[in-house]
């Protein structure tokens, strides 16, 4: 029993006072993080000769400024609002899903490989279902692996996406360079139907960017992903394990169906991301398409703090910034944005605890103040 | 009475003469210690004299202080008030590291060894010996083997600490002090993990350590060991001592009055809580305080006793093992009929977690039946015993009971979700929301804000609402696993009212509660928890503080349920 | 011949492995995940590049890889020991640091983004694999560099406080051990063991490509745990993993078994082993967990 505990809530402005107090918990971590990142990127251009503010400047250019710019912004990041949900998903249930990389894959190469043998011709209305599925099979079946060894046998999910990764990125490799690639590439055909339209053709201002219809399907799951968490049971029940295990074991919660679920979905969401590319962008499965996404999609749940809608800004964030990192490479390489992204996501890993730790310690102080002014 | 006031009520703190000899220059004086922490007070007013060459016991309930003191007498702790002189010097507010240097070593209830280390590699930790720089590991296992010929307390140096008993572990903690150069020890709880001839060969040990010229502070609230080892024995109570004796002039019926208290009074019941009120103003526990309400003579038994009917919950030969015990139930049998309370009362620590746990699902039984109303729900999960019609007030609200943070209208739903979901699975935030603003009301939980994490509810609140969700819903058999504990004075008025117009209205509730009185108020038949059993079952008007006291301590009752 | 060619690839695929072990086995044993021996080997063989580069010396270039690595060591430990950041989180961003700050730098140091110029190195150049191993200090560190942690945990004081702060920290706080100078210790020791592998790599190779330890800190990482984080077992476990991969170079074209099916080995007898299929591995009680 900690000391607080006996400290009554002042009831009428206790509701107003907690709002404020989670808000601060919440959005004070990603402001420290990013304020870290831009004094680093500021140092890193200063190194290379370059003046901050221009190089800040063009790369702000080169992602907002033009209708092809924010075209590739939406393309990237709907590729990071999936890998950035699969983070969150599982760390919602209290589970470390860092194999958004291979389930990204493997959804992809399942949709390239199911669109590849579809009739061609198919309307998209058959067609895309079909795929989509594929995708998130794909994704699914891979992160359901590690779920239901930590469920069936208590095996670190941590180590176990880790190497799952690598085991999935290899057998992909193989099964597309030795089966199934053109010949002089490392893709399959194209696919045979299912292809999304670019959004370009909507709108003739994001001419020549991947933005495609794909970004639609990820909204819609986005939006899904919120309402499962915060609507249903089974989101309830996942959140009360990542929560508190053992009252959610105590509240009839199978702990371990929880965490099998949500590694499951987590799969799927991150495989739903390949659709991106796979029906949107180019067409087919590309053996390293994926290279990246998946990490990036932890410092998108991160700074999104596990919310869907922060997620989707977090992703609008950080594909700013990877498509500026482009646009300003002739001037600083465009490796300053991976150094920042590093720098962003240790930074909030180290302010999370810290921060938190220094709110509650003024609030406890706060309150003993009150107590000792009742007594 | 043989209890001896240690203060006057000036609050002059001169020991009283013994009478027993000069060789007990005192090694050990505590006067005066207070401490509290945040808005609860541990230690009201306590004060300990041990006497170099002596083993002394220091008694008392859970709650009573007695591992704050001592952790103050070792430096863990820094005391609010008060002094605390060893061999005659100040050393108040000393370090850990002071006491050791000292000579002062704890033994802590919880051990603290590396279970793949060796016994050697455990003790000597932090204090290693060397030769050219390195770890000298056969001087250490030569000089732990000779310490432990020494002191008696068998046990190999190079054995893996892994592969020992809970016994043997005990051993190499006490070794790890001994090797520090401890004269004196003090032991919190020595026994609570050992089998009777362990705790035999631990007396011989702490009797040659005393025949070295060694000094030893057990803490305990078995009276029967009270007996055995020390010399003399403090009584704590409520944070504060309120007897001193020689061993061989109390008797364990004395000591167990001592400790419970003869007069049910509210200072005894809130301690246990954790608080002690009325403090502040320095004066006497008793004076200006109102009986408690649940202790009112008129309302500690029900109106009419309740009829002999099928039982609404039956436990048979039941037993549950623990990672501490193998058998921390043992073989327990007992039944609740319909409308009917029954007090569980014991020490904590003695099976009554797990006894609990096993009725709830929680924790598997590895022997015995459970059956409620007539269905044996033995192997059932813990959704489908509460859809059989039990509920359950977990002992800790913080762990178990609630999501903290979650709303409170979510909590009041926590084991009911599926009753708050649409066929497709989706929840009903309506009916959730109706609910809690129902709960509130009817429960009065405050603030009454059904969207605010429970964390920012009071203690007495969080447990309001788990008792709101447990209590609001249909069931037949209640498990209220400490009900009231960390609850303030009023919401424990409201909790014991609800308990009683449940069994009121025809159900059955098995209360387990390391609070005696609340015990004593509300239960129709009492059971007592010793030692993994149930050491006694009586009638409420054959139970008294008294009575159970010497139950719960192993005083008396222990012989005829072994065997 | 043939044999011989294979011990001599063996032991070259494995001294890379056997010093990132040598320092995931301390970073464990400490409590801190072994997240990111891949970033320290990286950082590693960058500063070694650097080192060598601008020194002309194989052996400056040794210690700044060294140095180097162990600062990237810094980092982590000041995050996760100071500042109780969590260590899955941490260990991966510090790997993403290192691959873009590697990359970043060898564009502002060498003007391009793939690979240093040719730097000096151990072996005798033109003489011949076996020689030029043999006459490498790396190799015979890398082949001791396990035995010696088995005698730091095992014979000397530090490994014995090493030891219990991995498994029960307030154990070995309660017996007067300094625990987080021990995390610290661990922690940067691992980084400088796994910066030698990043070395080894450079050194061999006579330049720092880009991202060019492609996965071999997370292969160490498997050893660690398919090696129960014993020195001895892990050493076997890297040799093991090595062997594997000689074979299948050896064999070539005629290997009946395809490369990526030889890649997957580590991390299958990894996942198989933490699932106590067969033998199960208990990681360290305190591992991952800093906020003691």
């Amino acid at each position: 029993m900690s000391a607080p505990d006996v400290v009554e809530s002042a009831a009428p402005d206790a509701r107003a006072a907690d709002r404020r107090e989670r808000l601060e918990e919440m959005i004070l971590p990603p402001i420290v993080a990013l304020l870290v990142a831009l004094v680093v990127g500021d140092l890193l251009i200063l190194a290379f000769g370059q003046s901050p503010s221009y190089v800040f400047q063009l790369l702000l250019e080169g992602s907002w400024g033009n209708g092809y710019g924010i075209g590739q912004v939406l393309y990237k990041a709907t590729t990071f609002t999936c890998t950035g949900l699969a983070f969150a998903v599982a760390s919602r249930a209290g589970l470390f899903n860092i194999g958004a990389e291979g389930q990204l894959a493997a959804g992809g190469f399942a949709a390239g490989v199911i669109g590849m043998l579809l009739p061609a011709g198919l309307p998209l209305v058959v067609a895309l279902p079909l795929l989509v599925m594929a995708a998130m099979a794909g994704g699914g079946a891979v992160g359901v692996v590690p779920g239901y060894l930590r469920a069936r046998f208590g095996a670190n999910e941590v180590i176990v996406t880790i190497m799952l990764n690598f085991v999935v990125l290899a057998l992909l490799n193989w099964a597309t360079a030795s089966h199934l690639a053109m010949p002089e590439t490392l893709h399959t055909p194209e696919i045979a139907a299912g292809a999304l339209p670019r959004l370009s053709a909507l709108i003739p201002a994001f001419h020549g960017s991947a933005a495609n219809f794909s970004i639609l399907v990820v909204a819609l799951a986005t939006v899904a992903v919120g309402w499962w968490l915060f609507r249903t049971r089974s989101g309830y029940e996942l959140r009360a394990t990542g929560l508190q295990p053992e009252a959610a074991e105590y509240g009839g919660v199978n702990v371990g169906r929880s965490w099998t679920t949500a590694m499951l979905v987590a799969g799927a969401l991150a495989g739903l991301g390949s659709i991106n590319f796979v029906l949107g962008y180019k067409l087919y499965y590309e053996d390293g398409f994926a290279s990246g996404s998946g990490f990036l999609g932890i410092a998108v749940a991160l700074v999104g703090r596990n919310h869907p809608l922060g997620i989707v800004l977090a992703a609008l964030l950080f594909a700013t910034l990877s498509q500026g990192g482009l646009a300003v490479n002739a001037l600083v390489p465009k490796e300053i944005v991976d150094v920042l992204q590093a720098v962003v996501i240790l930074a909030i890993a180290a302010s999370v605890p810290a921060v938190r730790a220094e709110l509650r310690a003024a609030r406890g102080r706060k309150a003993l103040k009150r107590v000792e002014r009742a007594a | 009475m043989i209890t001896e006031p240690l203060h006057a009520p000036d609050g002059a703190s001169e020991p009283e003469p013994e009478g027993t000899g000069a060789e007990l220059s005192p090694a050990v004086r505590l006067t005066g210690i207070r401490k509290r922490f945040g808005a609860v007070v541990a230690i009201a007013d306590a004060s300990l004299d041990v006497a170099r060459g002596e083993i002394h016991a220091l008694v008392g309930e859970n709650g009573a202080g007695k591992s704050t003191l001592m952790h103050i007498l070792a430096g863990v702790l820094a005391p609010d008030a008060g002094t605390v002189s060893v061999n005659g010097a100040d050393v108040t507010g000393w370090t850990a590291a002071d006491a050791i240097a000292a000579g002062v070593g704890m033994v802590y209830q919880h051990f603290m060894l590396v279970p793949p280390l060796t016994v050697a590699e455990n003790v000597v930790l932090g204090l290693e010996p060397k030769r050219f720089g390195m770890y000298d590991g056969s001087r250490a296992e030569q000089e732990v083997g000779e310490l432990a010929r020494r002191t008696g307390l068998r046990v190999s140096p190079n054995a893996l600490l892994s592969s020992l008993s809970v016994g043997e572990a005990q051993r190499v903690e006490i070794l790890k002090v001994l090797y520090r150069g401890a004269r004196l020890l003090v032991l919190d709880e020595p026994t609570a993990v050992l089998s009777p001839p362990e705790v035999d060969e631990l007396w011989s040990v702490l009797r040659g350590l005393r025949a070295e010229g060694g000094t030893a502070v057990v803490i305990t609230h078995r009276l029967d060991e009270v007996m055995a080892i020390s010399d003399r024995v403090t009584v704590m109570r409520g944070g504060r001592t309120v007897a001193r004796m020689r061993t061989a002039d109390t008797s364990p019926a004395e000591l167990a009055r001592a400790m419970v208290g003869r007069e049910v009074t509210l200072a005894g019941a809130v301690a246990i809580g954790g608080e002690v009120l009325g403090e502040e103003r320095g004066s006497p526990p008793n004076s200006n305080i109102p009986p408690h309400p649940t202790a009112a003579p008129t309302e500690t038994t029900p109106a009419q006793p309740p009829q002999r009917t099928a039982p609404a919950l039956e436990i048979r030969n039941l037993s549950v093992s623990s990672s501490r015990r193998e058998r921390a139930v043992d073989s327990i049998s007992l039944s609740i009929a319909p409308g009917e309370i029954v007090g569980i009362a014991g020490v904590e620590g003695n099976g009554q977690t797990e006894l609990v746990h096993a009725i709830a699902g929680l924790a598997p039984a590895i022997a015995g039946t459970i059956l409620l109303d007539g269905r044996d729900v033995t192997i059932l999960s813990v959704r489908e015993r509460a859809e059989a019609g039990l509920s359950h007030i977990p002992e800790d609200r913080q762990t178990r009971g609630l999501i903290l943070d979650f709303s409170v209208a979510d909590n009041l739903v926590l084991g009911l979700q599926h009753h708050y979901t649409s066929a497709s699975g989706v929840l009903d935030s309506a009916r959730i929301a109706a609910n809690a603003v129902e709960s509130i009301r009817h429960f009065d939980i405050r603030p009454t804000d059904p969207n605010l994490p429970v964390r920012a509810l009071s203690g007495g609140n969080q447990q309001k609402v788990v008792i709101a969700r447990e209590m609001g819903r249909d069931f037949r058999v209640l498990l209220a696993a400490q009900p009231t504990r960390g609850v303030d004075v009023g919401a424990i008025e409201f909790i014991h009212e609800q308990l009683r117009n449940a069994r009121a209205s025809g159900l059955a509730i098995l209360l387990v509660s390391a609070d005696l009185n609340e015990v004593l108020a509300l239960s129709d038949r009492i059971g007592v928890l010793y030692g993994g059993r149930l050491a006694v079952m009586l009638d409420r008007a054959d139970a008294s503080a008294e009575v159970l006291g010497q139950y719960m301590t192993g005083a008396s009752g222990v012989h005829e349920a072994v065997s | 011949m043939i044999i011989i060619a294979f011990l001599l690839q063996t032991l070259r695929l494995a001294l890379p492995l056997l010093f990132a072990a040598a320092g995931g086995i301390m970073s464990e044993r400490v409590g801190i995940i072994a997240l990111t021996l891949e970033g320290f080997m990286l950082t590693g063989a960058f500063c070694a590049a650097i080192g060598a580069l601008y020194s002309g010396s194989a052996v400056v270039g040794l210690l700044a890889g060294m140095a180097g690595a162990t600062l990237a060591a810094a980092l982590l430990g000041l995050v996760t020991i100071r500042f109780q950041a969590d260590q899955v989180v941490s260990g991966i961003a510090v790997n993403l640091l290192a691959v873009g700050a590697t990359t970043f730098f060898l564009r502002l140091a060498f003007d391009s983004s793939s690979n240093s110029p040719r730097i000096p190195g151990f072996s005798t150049e033109g003489s011949g694999v076996a020689y030029s191993t043999i006459t490498n200090p790396l190799a015979w560190m890398g082949v001791l560099a396990l035995p010696a942690i088995a005698f730091l945990l095992h014979k000397t004081i530090f490994g014995l406080r090493v030891r219990a702060v991995g498994e029960h920290p307030e154990a070995a706080e309660t017996a007067g051990v300094d625990v987080s100078a021990i995390r610290y210790a661990g922690v940067l020791l691992s980084g400088a063991l796994a910066g030698l592998a990043g070395v080894y790599l450079a050194m061999e190779q006579h330049q720092f490509t880009n991202n060019m330890t492609a996965g071999r800190g997370f292969i160490a990482l498997a050893a660690v745990i398919f090696g129960r984080w014993m020195p001895m077992r892990v050493a076997a476990a890297c040799i093991l993993f090595a062997a594997a991969d000689a074979l299948s170079i050896l064999l070539g074209q005629a290997g009946a078994v395809p490369q990526q099916f030889v890649d997957m080995i580590p991390f299958v007898l990894t996942i198989v082993a933490l699932a106590g299929i067969v033998g199960r591995s208990v990681a360290p009680a305190a591992l991952g967990k800093a906020d003691a």
